[in-house]
């Protein structure tokens, strides 16, 4: 055979090929039905009547303040919120024509439950709880497995593990950190300088007061609280020395109750045994068994509120992006507590820390539904609606949440675990390029500040969203939506949906109808492309609202 | 939302920094009257002491060395001692000094350089040893402490520059971070300055980004309607730092990155590498008004056949080093820019059997220069036999940021607020008057 004709065959070949894909691709269904039965997924009258609980007290709270709750907001906004805190991302085209398939008295509660059944969300909200629990280093490389701590809690929060049983564990077990993955919330304490001086206690007492009591009692480590007389040093160490027993061994870490601990005091000249002393509520520790254990066992006691408080702050802060109590590791012992705080916690303590109930109950608020604008644009929200949560709260995106919607948008199809392996492993490298680029926030910080100016470029000029908004009709929404659509109003809606999943107010519609059709000398699929690139530079996308 | 830095508002838990500070102190002096009695004579004096000498450095280059370069092949050969190894020594400008003998260029200049020997540190990760020498500070698992480039941006205002402040050139996994300043004061990232700075070129023509601009606005107002704030740019800061990354793209500015715009003898003496040509950049940028520039050389981690892998990297940073160093001479730049050049650890004196050396953080060599440092002096040494583990006069990696923030101007001890409150100086080191010029 000649060459030419060789090549030419193989040209043939490939065209047909490409054509059956493409065929393929456009001729699919377009949407998938709804996977969840509405009757079951209807929430039980239990969580509607803590919900309900929570709103009466904002209502007695607001009256006392004087301010005035906002309206609620569209179903597809509090489906936007929910998403961006369950799952990263904002919904899929895919999703917003299921839900708008449910009736509307039903569908938050279909959503809620769609989302909770979601891996996509155990997914994430492991990743959150990781960055609580031993925050985003890399840690000891030879005694430390990140990624199997956070595929463990993914498989317990999956499963609705009771969270106090889950902290638990996370404190007080023994073995290898591969096998028993639970195990690296101690091992990340290793110096691996000096690995046979085990987890440090310190860092330990630190992060256990932090992430689970919502208490910083570390920060009297070195001195006595400056500030009355609440703290002292030897508050701190006491707790550390709790941890004093667990050491490294051949087979993981193990709890060794021979090891004491040793400590050099402020104004002291040598080093004194210190004895293991919770900092309050001392009748709650376990009489007897490993020490760990029965700080463990102190810790998450249902009586201890520390724990039920951060619990709930920790929850509210998920779904609002904003903690009830700021900061969020800081809640004074001894209150005052905002009394929404109180109505949660003793729901959790009542049902078992139930963190699916609870994320349930606060997401069925009208809190939660409230609108983050006013009616009336000539009085805007004010600064006081906002604190008291009488108006949703405005707070940036996290930047992986930023990159996790970018990413949906570009796809009219749901990504997740069903998603093709190819386009999840695009999505994998492009997201956490995204987020290297646009600046890691760490651990669960809810500071505040605004963006920055390379986030800014990064959306503006950037590979990924170039990437995500360019001509390609296999890989981008974009281009599909130009292709598709019927018309240009349904282009313009249907770009609208999958970005900032709403539709576009009539001016909107009518600016980006005749932007579609003016012929400025570049293709249809360019200007869709510019319709995308405005909607993901817009405040409203890297906002939650 | 609280701000940042709140004056005197102890929201935290602990909070001591408005107890004791210097003013309040001469405020009771000054009551008393006989303050030169007081021990706070002393204290004045000694404050007085530690005031910088001349004018403080405004701006500061990092040579960031990652992976840990060996000392005995760089800054602190023992060219007669069994753990040279084989390697050998040159002399320099400065009598008795030597360095490694692929260091020609920087051995004429070494008269504007100062030499810390002794630096010791407790880490000896890479991860952890690097946030030690960036931040001065240990990791902490309650804090990120910000970098040096993070504290000089943050302490130092500059006003009518639309670059950013703060810039790091070929950043490994480990940038400059601004911690609890926020993430505005990260570096600015950006790789091999040959081509053309990662996405601040918007890939449109001119015209299609002024419509996409245009159609932003539509989006904008109907997002606007009845929100606080109306986007307030103190709210949500979205549409200030969207003007001033739009004002970025299209600054004057931005040239200074552009090292092609350099005399062709000028770009020679740097070396053609991208850290040579990221070398010539930050000078350009510096001239510019940028405060901090990190310059990253990776590849200093040289577990296997350290002495061919440590001859590569030499070879590149010993004319860009040099270039650096006189150039900013010719300029009359070297008072008012410090340059430091360092990595997070030194190697092991003795070779392993795969002829590496490991990590050493037991005296290990950093060059500075420029700044108000002593120019052209050696400062500790280490044990020629590499078996002690303390050597003479031995800097720790705190009171050598203590220094270098001093060289800035900037007083170590002072305190800022966490965003939870927390006080925590800027360093906890002190000031090496040693290594200052007198």
């Amino acid at each position: 055979m000649k060459p030419w004709m060789r090549n030419s065959l193989f040209l043939l070949c490939g065209l047909v090929l490409a054509a059956l894909v493409a065929g393929r691709w456009l001729r699919r269904e377009p949407f998938r039905q709804p996977r969840i039965d509405v009757g079951a997924a209807s929430a039980s009258a239990s969580i509607q009547a803590a919900a309900a609980r929570v709103d009466a007290a904002f209502a007695s709270e607001w009256k006392r303040a004087g301010v005035t709750p906002t309206a609620s907001a569209s179903d597809l906004t509090v489906a936007r919120r929910l998403s961006l805190a369950l799952t990263g991302t904002i919904p899929s085209m895919e999703e917003i024509r299921a839900l708008e398939q449910v009736p509307p008295t039903e569908r938050l509660a279909w959503w809620r439950a769609h989302l909770l059944e979601d891996r996509r969300s155990s997914d994430y909200l492991a990743e959150r709880l990781a960055r609580i629990a031993v925050g985003v280093e890399n840690g000891p490389f030879i005694v430390y497995r990140r990624h199997r701590l956070v595929s463990w809690l993914s498989e317990q929060l999956h499963s609705n593990r009771p969270y106090d049983q889950l902290v638990r564990e996370l404190i007080s077990a023994e073995g290898i950190w591969t096998s028993r993955p639970q195990v690296n919330f101690v091992t990340v304490t290793v110096d691996q300088n000096n690995d046979q001086e085990g987890p440090d206690e310190q860092k330990l007492a630190a992060r256990v007061s932090r992430a689970f009591l919502g208490l910083r009692i570390d920060c009297v480590q070195c001195h006595d609280d400056f500030f009355g007389d609440r703290w002292k040093q030897r508050d701190f160490h006491q707790l550390a020395a709790f941890f004093a027993c667990a050491e490294m061994s051949m087979t993981g870490v193990r709890d060794d109750a021979a090891k004491s601990y040793e400590y050099r005091f402020l104004g002291k000249d040598s080093k004194e045994p210190v004895v293991p002393r919770v900092p309050f509520n001392a009748g709650l520790l376990p009489a007897d068994g490993p020490l760990r254990q029965r700080l463990a066992g102190w810790v998450t006691h249902p009586d201890n509120r520390p724990f039920a408080r951060t619990l709930v702050n920790r929850a509210w802060a998920l779904l609002f992006n904003r903690p009830l109590h700021q900061p969020i590791d800081g809640i004074p012992l001894d209150g005052p507590f905002h009394p929404v705080m109180e109505i949660l916690a003793d729901d959790a303590v009542q049902h078992g820390f139930d963190l699916q109930r609870l994320i349930r109950v606060i997401a069925s608020t009208h809190v939660f539904r409230a609108e983050s604008r006013s009616e009336d644009a000539g009085h805007p929200v004010t600064a006081e609606q906002e604190r008291a949560f009488a108006s949703f709260p405005l707070t940036r995106l996290r930047p992986e949440q930023v990159a996790g919607a970018i990413l949906q948008s570009a796809n009219l199809r749901t990504l997740d675990a069903d998603s093709a392996v190819f386009v999840r492993v695009v999505r994998y490298f492009q997201q956490n390029d995204f987020v290297k680029r646009f600046g890691d926030i760490g651990e669960d910080e809810f500071n505040g500040f605004g963006g920055t100016i390379p986030q800014r470029l990064v959306m503006m000029n950037g590979e990924l969203v170039r990437e995500r908004t360019k001509e390609d009709l296999m890989m981008n929404a974009a281009t599909r939506i130009g292709v598709v659509s019927p018309n240009d109003e349904v282009a313009v809606e249907t770009a609208y949906l999958a970005v900032l999943s709403r539709r576009p107010t009539p001016a909107e519609q009518r600016h980006f109808v005749a932007a579609l059709q003016i012929d400025s000398g570049t293709g249809r699929s360019a200007r869709m492309e510019d319709l995308y690139w405005t909607l993901l530079n817009s405040t409203e996308f890297s906002w939650n609202h | 939302m609280e701000p940042l830095i709140s004056p005197s508002n102890c929201g935290g838990a602990c909070a001591s920094s408005d107890h004791l500070s210097r003013r309040t102190l001469l405020k009771w002096g000054g009551a008393a009257g006989i303050a030169w009695l007081t021990p706070l004579s002393q204290l004045l004096a000694r404050e007085a002491e530690s005031a910088p000498r001349g004018r403080p450095a405004r701006s500061v280059i990092i040579l960031w060395m990652a992976g840990g370069p060996s000392q005995l092949e760089t800054f602190d050969p023992h060219p007669t001692s069994p753990i040279a190894h084989g390697s050998r020594a040159i002399a320099t400008s400065l009598r008795g000094v030597q360095l490694g003998e692929g260091m020609p260029r920087l051995a004429e200049v070494m008269s504007e350089v100062t030499l810390v020997r002794s630096v010791v540190s407790k880490e000896a990760d890479h991860e952890r040893a690097v946030y030690n020498m960036k931040t001065g500070y240990r990791p902490s698992s309650t804090v990120v402490h910000p970098s040096v480039g993070a504290i000089v941006c943050h302490e130092l205002d500059d006003a009518g520059m639309d670059l950013p402040r703060h810039i790091s050139i070929l950043p490994d996994q480990w940038p400059a971070r601004g911690g609890y300043l926020g993430g505005r004061f990260d570096a600015f990232q950006v790789q091999d300055p040959k081509g053309p700075i990662q996405d601040v070129a918007n890939p449109a023509p001119k015209e299609r980004l002024e419509k996409r601009m245009r159609d932003l606005g539509v989006v904008e107002e109907a997002f606007g309607r009845g929100r606080p704030a109306g986007l307030d740019p103190q709210t949500t800061l979205h549409q200030v730092t969207l003007a001033r990354a739009t004002r970025l793209m299209g600054s004057d500015q931005l040239a200074a990155f552009d090292v092609n715009q350099a005399p062709a003898s000028q770009r020679a003496a740097y070396g053609d590498t991208p850290f040579g040509r990221g070398c010539l950049a930050a000078l350009r940028l510096v001239e510019r008004g940028v405060r901090c520039v990190e310059i990253t050389l990776d590849g200093w981690d040289t577990h296997v056949n350290n002495h061919d892998l440590q001859r590569k990297k030499i070879g590149i940073l010993d004319p860009a080093f040099a270039a650096l160093i006189r150039d900013l001479k010719e300029r009359g730049l070297l008072e008012s820019t410090l340059v430091l050049c360092g990595g997070e650890f030194g190697r092991t004196p003795k070779l392993n059997p795969l002829e590496g050396r490991d990590h050493w953080p037991y005296g290990f060599s950093v060059a500075l220069a420029g700044g108000g440092f002593r120019a052209g002096h050696v400062h500790g040494s280490t044990d020629p036999a590499g078996e002690k583990r303390e050597p003479q006069e031995e800097v720790q990696v705190e009171d050598l940021h203590a220094t270098l923030l001093h060289g800035l101007g900037i007083r170590p001890g002072k305190e800022l607020k966490t965003p939870v409150g927390r006080p925590l100086a800027l360093s906890d080191g002190r000031v090496l008057r040693a290594l200052l010029k007198t």
